[in-house]
Formats: structure tokens, sequence, C-alpha cells
């Protein structure tokens, strides 16, 4: 059991808040112009580490939340740290911080490039670029099959699940949403199952330690 | 510039609306589908294109979803990255907040435990997918495959092994890609 089981860690532990909504905006459009090839590590530097609004062990809490939501992780981080300090304004003013000035950046990137890719050497760069991108990927897929090893549902069960969802999307091509649904619905009944197996193991007397 | 009429603007949208939902383990994750959606069902996009997205969203700062805007710009200009930004992220984002307020005390029930658990190799599986599918137009061109195939090799083993941030890597393969090695 997580020594967090009373709750999420609260705020107040943080030395310091935000002054304003606008403040958040600001903090996080600077973060969020840092953060190439991944925004967590800098978000984790500026938000934890340089400006004190929140405790290591807040901002742990509130990712492992993120993370089993749906949406992008850093997205749902920003709405929830936003949230607690100024309400839906402050979620809102995160958000827009995060997202304004690099996606007004990546559009004018994409806008110019179709003009600019008619030249061999940028449509090489760019093809190289998109070498590098799929390397980062599957180097992260890599990183992830580390934080399974702990996984209750044990090595078997894992690959059965992982697998199936590569094949079904590398090779079969289905949409996401059956794969999501489908596979998503089979591994939380087993792992489910597993949990209730487990349970009554550790209530057996012979097996307490 | 690409324009679609309203109509398929309109379907854009609400089928980004319905992924959103479906995007659990971040952005990254829905690339497959996106892949699905406008290469092979829509036909609005080549193989090259949609990997030019995610190539300069991560060459740009900020969070990696940024690449389905890009997506939206090339099917549909401005219209289109407005209508594929504000799709994928209304629905997660409202779900998101009420969750977030109604209290993460429950994450230690066993329902929400085995939701998170069998939730997370499906997960990994994906991620793998999104590198196949980046992977693929390299394979299929062998002008290239050679050079592209050891970039993608280095560059997994970098991030694997050192601390290097992922700019620099990105700017190699630039660099490389420019000098026609890659």
């Amino acid at each position: 059991m997580s020594p967090s089981a009373q709750g999420p860690a609260a705020l107040a532990d943080a030395p310091k808040r935000p002054a304003s909504p606008f403040a958040l905006f600001v903090a996080f459009s600077l973060l969020a112009l840092q953060g190439f090839g991944g925004v967590l590590a800098v978000a984790q530097r500026e938000l934890v580490d340089r400006r004190g609004w929140l405790s290591r062990e807040a901002f742990i809490e509130l990712y492992s939340i993120a993370q089993m939501l749906p949406g992008p992780n850093v997205v749902n981080l920003s709405l929830m740290i936003g949230d607690r300090y100024f309400g839906w304004r402050g979620a809102l003013a995160a958000i827009t911080g995060m997202l304004l000035a690099p996606f007004l950046i990546v559009i004018a990137l994409a806008a110019s490039h179709e003009r600019l890719a008619e030249f061999p050497a940028v449509a090489g760069a760019l093809r190289g670029m998109g070498a590098v991108a799929a390397g980062l990927i599957l180097a992260m897929a890599v990183k992830m099959l580390g934080t399974l090893r702990g996984n209750l549902l044990g090595p078997w069960l894992c690959a059965l699940l992982g697998l199936g969802a590569l094949v079904a999307i590398a090779v079969f091509r289905l949409p996401l949403a059956w794969i999501v649904i489908g596979l998503g619905v089979l591994g939380w009944g087993l792992a489910r199952w597993r949990i209730a197996i487990l349970d009554a193991r550790a209530a057996r007397p012979e097996d307490a330690s | 510039m690409n324009t679609l009429p309203a109509g398929e603007l309109l379907e854009l949208f609400l089928h980004f609306l319905t992924l959103s939902l479906l995007s659990i383990g971040g952005a990254m994750s829905t690339a497959p589908e996106m892949h699905r959606y406008f290469v092979t069902e829509r036909g609005w996009l080549g193989d090259a294109d949609f990997t030019t997205a995610v190539a300069l969203a991560q060459a740009a700062p900020g969070p990696n979803v940024l690449f389905v805007p890009v997506l939206g710009f090339q099917a549909a200009g401005l219209p289109g990255a407005a209508a594929a930004l504000v799709g994928i992220l209304l629905p997660s984002t409202l779900l998101s907040l009420g969750v977030s307020r109604w209290g993460a005390s429950r994450r230690d029930t066993a329902l929400v435990r085995a939701f998170t658990a069998g939730l997370a190799p499906i997960t990994v599986g994906l991620v793998f997918a999104t590198g196949w599918l980046l992977a693929l137009p390299f394979v299929g061109d062998p002008a290239h495959r050679n050079g592209a195939l050891v970039l993608i090799a280095l560059t997994a083993l970098v991030t694997l092994r050192t601390k290097l941030a992922p700019i620099w890597m990105i700017a190699a393969g630039a660099v490389l890609g420019a000098a026609g090695l890659a």
C-alpha cells in the first residue's frame, strides 16, 4: 500500500504559492518553452525546485493521478495544479500557458516547412529528425517496460496484454477505441481477479509476515 | 496549404472529441489511431507527412500533444489545427478536472488499483506500436534505410544510457539528414 493512503499530499507543505492566475500563466509558458522533447522534467525542476510551489511529494502524487486519466499527462498536471490554487481560472491559466506559445511556434514551423521542404537539405533534415523521433519513442517504450516489473498482473499477463495491443495496432491496424475498450476491460477484470487472489492469500494467517 | 469543406472539418472535430477520452497514457498512445484516421481511412495525409508532424512537434518546445494540431494543420490549415487541438483536449480536460476534484482518496480501492494495473501493459504496447509506425517509412525507403535505421537505434541507445537532452539528438538528426547521411 502506498504511504499516501490518507489522501493526496496537501499543497500546504509547499514553501511558496503563485501570486495570481497570471503568475501561473507566465510560469507555465516559460517551462513549456524550455521543454524540448518532453516537459515533465522541466516542470518538476521549475515548480518544485526553483519556484517552490509544490513539494516533491505533492508533485509525484498529482502526476500519478494525471497519468491514469485520459489526455496528455502534462496538460492534466497543469490543470490540477492551477485548479488547486485558483479554481477553474487557475486551471485555464495553467493550460493556456502550457499550450499557447508552443502551439504558435509549432504551427509557424509547419507552415514554413511546406515551403522549405522543396530544398533537399531541409527534406533531409526533417527525415533525420523523424528517425530521431522514432528512436526517442522506442526508448521511452523500453523505459516504460521497466515500470511493469512491479505490476500485480505478473509478467505473463502483462506480456499478453502488451503484445495484444502492439499486434492489434501495428499489424491489424485496428481502431484505438476497440483496443482500449476491449483489451482495457480484459486487463481491468484480470487485475481485479489478481487483487482478490492476493488479498485472500494475505488474509490467511500462515502466510502473514 | 490544404483546406477541407466545413462538413469534413466538423467530422474531424467530432472524431477527436471521442478520441480524447481514449487517450490514456498520453498523446503518443493515440498516434497510431491518428495515423489510421488521417492516412489510411481518409487519405488526407501520406506516411511522410505523418512522420514529419511528429518530428516537428518533437523539435519544437512544448508538450508532445502538439503533433495533433500539426496533423490538423497539414490536412486543413489553421481551422484544422484549432479543431484538432480543442477536440483532443476538451473532453479529457473536463473529465480530469472532475476527477481531480472528486478526490484522489479512492486511488487505493481495489477497482481503481485494478484499473491502473490492467491498463499499464496496454499503454506500453501502444507506445511500442507508435515507435514502429514512425520507423516504418524508413524501412520502406531503400535510399535512406540503413542510415535512418542506425540513427533510430543510436537515438534509442543514447536515450537509455545517458542523460543527454533530446534537443541535441534532434539537432544531430537534422544535421545528419541535411548532409544526406540518414
